[in-house]
């Protein structure tokens, strides 16, 4: 009997130790493996995500022998009513020279409404020398119903972008984020007294 | 399976006291159970009625696809029959089917009275019919017309279950981790069983191979089953708590999804086919009646295979856009895993040969995983090659290949464990004529179903939709007709349950039941007593 329960004891610390590994398993999965994502693509830019924040443009030496081809593409999610298209679709460029585009949007809803651009590079591994010195999807952009303007996008190719990449695509997304910004400031104006 | 104990537990005469003698009368049996044979016998039930209500579901799908064009269902109606099937397949029959096995097997192959946690045992079973109606309560509203069933695939891929995810989406998202605790709870109960309760002398490496491949199989499960509990989660928090883990317009990334996603479900795949190894590995040494042969080498085989389980999942989104050196990695990782594979069905080869081999009803269901899960890892391999993988993936040349490691694999060995161990569950031998019916019927009719979409797939039919072009018709036709005949095939094997574990038909079977059988549970009388091992054998 003793020997028994000893047996009984073990079994539920082994129990309990492996029910800790499959906890562990799951704080894993929630709250490592997508920041450990994040830093990743950042690093690597596997993503094809660009930087988030302006580049100060120090190192600008511009490479005059090599020409890329960079094209832009914008399209807009189906909840989103706003044409969006680039003015120009294709350029070439120098590394290292700064270059000023813009995209053009149009408010076809007669309503206000908030947008948010997401950018995406193909070929990711160009992604990380791809730097925006301004860029429209820094920021939200708000539009009255009916309205239109043009958004600026500033950029430059930093010359040490791999010398297999002759073309860069350059593709955003445009949300509509209008509803999360009323919720937000919604709750701003009531926690605020 | 089920009535069998009943009457027979008068025949247990064991003097340990502490031990209640028999089951309880009445449903009170089955709601409170903790036997490991009851619980076996309520998986084995449950697995066997999902299997039917998701075959039923195929059953619509080839119904569909027998003839081009749109005739019975609209598009959004068969997403839901593709995705519903798979779910059920994967989470209601498959998986709790080797639960079964492995509650009613594992204390009788290692000489222990019973599972070594048997509340915790009832808790796990018990979470599985509440999880599954509420995926099932979602199939009723989409055959009555009032709402959606989840409709983005087994593999649910966010935006199409974040974003364009019906409201059922949130029960779905429930029942997963209804089923995740569940299976990690059998996952627990299983190892503590094989660490803590083994008789005296059965050392790890004489374990059978069914204990060793579903010790591994636990292993994998406590350490994926959370992972599919986390990527549930994060969808529920997109969906309703403002989240952007997988919504790239809040700064997420919905490739990150299928990363969590195929870091879950290629073990996962493992997940299903390591028992079958394992049971498998029981019956061709018995019918071959040789020792199986390389015992060691199967163990660290299956370990290898897990382990390298790990680093394989992203051969399942050669598509998305990884970097070179990613998708060389993946490539040779999962080509990799392939050897330890090889070395399984070698040592099979090599058991049977020259072994004095007798083609009873599992040992043919054994022949035929040998042989056509084969078939699946050949198609895998091809596969795992890249270049090629970008033409061929969401054809049904993947859907060919997942339904012959699964269907041909993983089910056929459950099967073939049920022919098996039958006699030794219910003390009676199953009829051998209908047996081999329902095998040259279930055969013939699988491969019917199966190989051609090899040839439409390669030709570029695409998965998942309801229609195609016009020259896939005739291989379709074939297609849909192999697909109702092995689904009535599978009636044949229902007719023989019912006759053994409820008309208690059929011959008495011997404690040994088959000649050449090995192992602890064959020196208990058939049926085997309610407690399996209440005084420990001695193994040498
Ligand atoms: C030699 C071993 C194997 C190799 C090399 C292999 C390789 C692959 C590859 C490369 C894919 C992705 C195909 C695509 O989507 O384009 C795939 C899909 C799949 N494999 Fe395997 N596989 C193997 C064994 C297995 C086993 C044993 C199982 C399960 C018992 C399995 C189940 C699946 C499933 C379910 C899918 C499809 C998932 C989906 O997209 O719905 N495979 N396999
Ligand atoms: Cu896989």
């Amino acid at each position: 009997m003793t020997e028994q329960n000893a047996r009984a004891q073990d079994s539920i610390k082994l129990a309990k130790r492996l029910t800790l590994i499959a906890v562990g398993m799951f704080v894993f999965a929630v709250g490592v493996l997508p920041p450990m994502y994040d830093v990743i693509c950042d690093i690597t830019g596997l993503n094809g995500k660009t930087a988030n924040e302006a580049d100060s443009a120090e190192s600008a030496v511009v490479q005059e022998e090599r020409l890329i081809t960079v094209q832009f593409l914008a399209d807009t999610d189906p909840a989103m009513p706003w044409d969006f298209k680039p003015v120009e679709r294709s350029i070439k460029v120098h590394p290292g020279e700064i270059r000023k585009v813009d995209f053009h949007v149009h408010n076809r809803d007669a309503q206000w409404l908030v947008g948010q651009a997401i950018p995406s590079v193909t070929p990711s591994q160009a992604s990380p020398y791809f730097k925006k010195t301004e860029c429209f999807c820094f920021a939200q952009q708000e539009l009255q119903g009916g309205d239109a303007m043009n958004m600026p996008l500033i950029f430059y190719i930093d010359p040490d972008l791999p010398k297999n990449v002759t073309t860069i695509t350059l593709s955003y997304k445009l949300f509509n984020i209008t509803e999360k910004v009323q919720q937000e400031s919604k709750r701003v104006a009531t926690t605020t007294p | 399976m089920s009535e069998h104990t009943l009457d027979h537990h008068a025949h247990d005469h064991h003097d340990d006291h502490e031990h209640h003698h028999g089951p309880a009368k009445g449903i009170k049996r089955w709601l409170f159970a903790t036997n490991h044979k009851d619980i076996g016998a309520m998986y084995l039930w449950f697995s066997f009625t999902m299997f039917m209500l998701g075959g039923f579901m195929a059953m619509i799908i080839r119904a569909e696809l027998m003839y081009p064009g749109l005739q019975l269902v609209d598009p959004n109606f068969f997403n839901q029959m593709t995705t519903t099937h798979g779910l059920i397949m994967v989470f209601g029959a498959v998986m709790p089917g080797f639960v079964g096995l492995a509650n009613y097997m594992v204390p009788m192959m290692l000489g222990a009275p019973d599972m070594a946690l048997p509340r915790l045992n009832n808790w796990s079973f018990w979470l599985l019919p509440f999880a599954f109606s509420l995926l099932i309560i979602a199939i009723i509203k989409a055959f009555l017309g009032i709402a959606d069933a989840p409709n983005f695939g087994w593999t649910f891929y966010a935006p199409l279950s974040t974003k364009y995810g019906p409201e059922s989406t949130d029960f779905f998202i429930f029942s997963v981790h209804m089923m995740g605790i569940s299976s990690i709870m059998g996952a627990v109960n299983v190892i503590v069983t094989i660490f803590n309760l083994r008789a005296p002398g059965m050392t790890l490496m004489k374990m059978p191979l069914f204990v060793w491949t579903w010790l591994i199989t636990a292993f994998l499960l406590i350490a994926v089953m959370p992972v599919l509990a986390g990527a549930v989660t994060m969808m529920l928090t997109d969906r309703h708590f403002g989240t952007s883990f997988f919504d790239a317009a809040g700064g997420g990334d919905p490739v990150l999804f299928q990363h969590v996603f195929w870091f879950f479900g290629h073990p996962e795949v493992y997940i299903m086919i390591l028992p079958a190894f394992g049971v498998v590995s029981a019956i061709i040494p018995t019918f071959a009646r040789k020792p199986l042969f390389g015992y060691a080498s199967m163990v660290y085989a299956t370990a290898s295979i897990a382990f390298l389980s790990f680093v394989v999942w992203a051969h399942h989104m050669f598509t998305v856009g990884l970097p070179l050196a990613g998708n060389l990695f993946y490539m040779y990782m999962t080509m990799l895993i392939a050897v330890p594979t090889g070395v399984k069905v070698f040592n099979w080869v090599a058991t049977m040969w020259r072994g004095s081999m007798t083609f009873e009803v599992p040992m043919l269901f054994a022949i035929a995983f040998v042989i056509l899960f084969t078939i699946g890892g050949f198609s895998g391999l091809m596969l795992a090659i890249t270049p090629v993988d970008q033409q061929y993936h969401d054809t049904y040349f993947v859907v060919a290949h997942f339904h012959y490691v699964l269907v041909t694999g993983a089910v056929f060995s459950i099967i073939a464990g049920v022919y098996y161990w039958l006699p030794k569950w219910t003390g009676r031998m199953y009829s051998e004529f209908w047996g081999k019916i329902h095998f040259w019927s279930s055969l013939l009719s699988v491969n019917l179903l199966f190989f051609p979409m090899h040839f439409v797939g390669l030709a570029g039919m695409p998965r998942r939709y309801s229609d195609y072009a016009l020259q896939f018709a005739d291989f379709n036709w074939w297609i849909s007709i192999g697909g109702f005949w092995f689904g009535l095939s599978q009636l044949i094997l229902l007719k023989i349950l019912i006759d053994v574990c409820f008309r208690k038909k059929g011959a008495q079977a011997t404690s040994e039941v088959w000649e050449g059988a090995e192992g602890l549970e064959w020196t208990l009388p058939s049926p085997a007593p309610y407690h399996s091992f209440t005084t420990p054998p001695l193994v040498k």
